[in-house]
């Protein structure tokens, strides 16, 4: 393979992943060592492995399990439903539907749950007036499950899809000649193609679950229902007990380390935006009774997602938004947050840049055992933010800043750091094949031509990068907008994100005025997350001016 | 090569399409036709000329807009494509990739796989028919493509439905493959006494494989007959076309790359 990048190139690239690495492993060990220097020199707990800690860390795993089971065995029949319904009017919308949580701020999505599902929520209201029964609660247990299904059913669904939609035409053409029947065809033909999506997804949904703090934090209510990220926080926020935070962040770490190994057991990928807007024809699908079936799996579905949405749209409207705009916390904790963001998800962009450009110079500097070395290191520094959740990195900081509180800067840089790794394994997904592609494409060219250096990343790398560098930017604002962790240890009287905002709005029981917040927030963030799917779709059909001869794909 | 000839006004009709009628976006399909039983019948066509559809339309993935499709006299309009009598070899993926050669068979005679003795010994011989003995226990990823269509021409063989239907079966198997399994083809045809229809872009394959010939373009079959001279007529300027030979009066069925009218 020849080189794509001139001498002085791979040098520089070299030289900027070496960077980036560093900047990284700062970020993250520091923290992480203050916290294991914390919990070895200082004062030794008194509490021990206690019941607490026994009980909190039972919970986390408890919770995360049960949420991985619940999503990953609603998504089957889901994932089934769609896959057998291919072209109902609406499909493309519940898809695009689907593809929302996923940027939707948790603390906007808990409100949109109270709203529905909670003591005053319409199903409550529903089943209290059918049977004149005391309404239920959903905090705790099953309000953390109710949350974690909602964001991670669809994300699964899809990934199910996927691996159903792969398939080859002639095997649902043969399914309907040889008559397999509904049960043989789940049996031999669309189990199989999802047992290894949903092992991926299973491994991903309890990554995410493990170390959820938002939805745990206004969901679970008391004591009883914390996870060790809420358990750190309030250590470290209420309790003044930085030991105990000590403590509960270390067998974090090694919770997330044990997850992130399942990650890569299975393979995990989440590459759901490979999705084609229709299906695949069924003829091997008939009959009116299934196709009840399957559209009313598909509608309660849909309606499930959908509620809370619609929920935190008419609560938000019917709040005094013009008397909201006018205030002036909301304009101050706006543009703050949307300061946070913008500073975390350029040096995010900054960062993943560097690492991949690194990691995919070619050899031509040095030896191949340097390129080799490198582009491990580049791709542990991934690994790395994966395994310190924000709340962990942030408790650590928090430790060796003693909270952070005498500026008000300090605590700034430290939220656009955290904010930063938090984005980096998303940017990094987006931005590697999109780079790798423009790299093939245009390198030799470039090279020939002689546009080499800055000029060359000017006028060449990042026109090329345009669109994927939108879309990974505005993710990772929407990510960063959308955050409660790093402000939730940070935050204070001066510091205020919309977020935290919101929370204190909520706290103090202001729900009309939360739920006006909650809806800019949602639009802020769900407008982001629009424009950087638009981006990268449109950039899809740009590129790909190869439509395949899709023989069985029928209309 | 065949028996079969366009003379056979006195046997039985197999398949029988009346009038039947299909929009398929902007494109109108319609197709009037008979095939008496055992005939062999190769579809040729330009691409986008509705040879996949009108086998799609029999076997049953498409519903006919307008018209009846009559196999073995009864009307298959409303039936399931596993109720219509047929079997179906397509150019890939004939085979569930995770299951073996045995259990792909297997699922032809019972889809819920509890085979008796007698099914059983179908599936070996079966295999053995296509020359595939001791191959039931290999996954599909371990045979050559060649290997593979014989895989499903087994099942074909093992259901022994009235009508067969192919569609490109042999292509990309090399021209001598290709004839090979031609003739075996027309053996498992003799030996279940199925009718045959076969989508092929090959005038050299439709010549060994077929007595007849249906040639479509944009949804219709504009030309049809008996396969000895049907590639040399003059008189129908798509087949020329599509034949390469409009302008040249070369020799027939010359291989060319066919011209495509539409997208």
């Amino acid at each position: 393979m020849s080189s794509l990048l001139t001498r002085a190139e791979s040098r520089a690239a070299v030289l900027g992943g070496v960077i980036a690495i560093a900047a990284i492993s700062v970020a993250i060990a520091v923290p992480v060592t203050a916290l294991l220097w914390r919990g070895t020199t200082g004062e030794a707990p008194d509490l021990g492995f206690d019941s607490y800690l026994l009980r909190v860390t039972r919970f986390t795993l408890l919770q995360a399990v049960l949420s991985t089971l619940l999503s990953v065995a609603l998504a089957i029949p889901l994932a089934r439903a769609l896959a057998r319904r291919p072209s109902f009017p609406g499909r493309v919308w519940l898809l695009r539907l689907f593809a929302v949580p996923l940027g939707l701020p948790p603390l906007v999505a808990a409100l949109g749950l109270l709203t529905i599902w909670g003591r005053q929520g319409a199903v409550n209201d529903l089943l209290t007036g059918l049977t004149g029964g005391e309404p239920f609660s959903i905090y705790g247990l099953s309000g953390i499950l109710l949350a974690h299904v909602f964001f991670n059913l669809p994300l699964t669904a899809r990934l199910l899809l996927l691996g159903l939609e792969r398939l080859p035409q002639e095997y649902w053409k043969n399914a309907a000649i040889l008559g397999l029947g509904q049960w043989t065809t789940f049996r031999h033909v669309e189990w199989p193609a999802m047992l290894q999506p949903a092992l991926a997804a299973a491994s991903l949904v309890f990554m995410l679950c493990i170390t959820s703090f938002t939805l745990v934090l206004v969901l679970g209510g008391g004591p009883a229902a914390t996870t060790l990220e809420v358990a750190v926080y309030q250590a470290l926020r209420f309790d003044f007990d930085p030991s105990r935070a000590v403590f509960l962040a270390v067998i974090q770490i090694a919770l997330t380390i044990a997850a992130l190994a399942l990650l890569r057991l299975t393979g995990g990928r989440d590459d759901v935006s490979e999705l084609m807007v229709t299906g695949q024809a069924r003829p091997d699908v008939h009959g009116r009774a299934a196709g009840l079936v399957d559209m009313t799996v598909i509608l309660v579905a849909a309606l499930f997602v959908l509620s809370p949405l619609l929920a935190t749209l008419v609560a938000g409207l019917s709040a005094d938004l013009p008397r909201l705009l006018t205030e002036a916390a909301l304009w101050r904790a706006g543009l703050t947050s949307l300061g946070v963001a913008l500073c975390a998800a350029l040096l995010s962009l900054l960062l993943a840049l560097l690492l991949i450009r690194a990691r995919l110079q070619m050899p031509g500097l040095g030896a191949q055992r340097t390129k080799h070395g490198l582009d491990a290191l580049a791709g542990a520094a991934g690994s790395l933010v994966l395994m310190v959740p924000p709340i962990v990195l942030g408790a650590g900081w928090f430790l060796l800043f003693r909270g952070a509180r005498g500026s008000i800067l300090l605590p700034l840089i430290l939220i656009i750091i955290i904010n930063a790794m938090m984005a980096l394994p998303f940017v990094m997904r987006v931005l590697e094949g999109a780079y790798r592609t423009a790299m093939s494409r245009n390198g030799q060219l470039a090279l020939a031509l002689g546009v080499t250096g800055l000029s060359r990343i000017r006028r060449i790398d990042l026109p090329a990068l345009a669109r994927p560098l939108g879309a990974a930017f505005a993710f990772a604002m929407a990510l960063s907008l959308g955050d409660l962790g790093a402000i939730a240890l940070f935050g204070n009287d001066r510091l205020v994100t919309l977020p935290y905002l919101l929370l204190q709005k909520m706290g103090s029981y202001r729900t009309a005025d939360a739920a006006g917040m909650a809806l800019i927030l949602a639009t802020l963030c769900i407008g982001l997350m629009m424009l950087a799917d638009r981006s990268v779709s449109r950039q899809r059909s740009g590129t790909q001016k190869n439509p395949q001869k899709n023989k069985g794909r029928m209309p | 090569m065949t028996a079969v000839s366009s003379a056979t006004s006195d046997r039985a009709v197999a398949l029988q399409l009346e009038g039947v009628q299909l929009q398929l976006g902007t494109s109108s399909m319609h197709f009037d036709l008979s095939r008496p039983t055992g005939s062999v019948t190769a579809i040729m066509g330009p691409s986008g000329s509705g040879k996949s559809t009108l086998l799609n339309l029999i076997a049953g993935f498409l519903t006919a807009d307008a018209g009846r499709i009559l196999i073995e006299g009864i009307d298959v309009g409303h039936l399931p494509p596993a109720r219509r009598g047929l079997s179906m070899v397509f150019q890939d993926n004939n085979l569930f990739a995770h299951l073996d050669i045995a259990t792909n068979i297997g699922l032809g005679l019972d889809p819920h796989l509890k085979l008796t003795a007698d099914q059983k010994k179908t599936i070996e011989a079966a295999l053995e028919r296509v020359g595939l003995q001791g191959f039931g226990r290999r996954l599909p990823g371990t045979l050559s493509g060649g290997e593979r269509q014989r895989a499903a021409l087994a099942r074909a063989f093992a259901r022994r439905q009235p009508l067969l239907l192919l569609d490109e079966p042999f292509d990309g198997l090399g021209p001598g493959l290709a004839a090979d399994m031609i003739a075996l083809m027309l053996e498992i045809r003799r030996d279940v006494g199925a009718t045959v229809l076969m989508v092929t872009h090959d005038p050299d394959e439709a010549k060994m494989a077929a007595g007849h010939v249906l040639f479509l373009s944009k949804g219709r079959i504009i030309a049809e007959g008996a396969i000895d001279g049907f590639f040399e007529r003059r008189d129908v300027p798509e087949l020329a076309r599509y034949l390469g030979t409009d302008s040249s009066p070369a020799t027939a069925a010359q291989k060319r790359p066919p011209t495509s009218p539409l997208p």
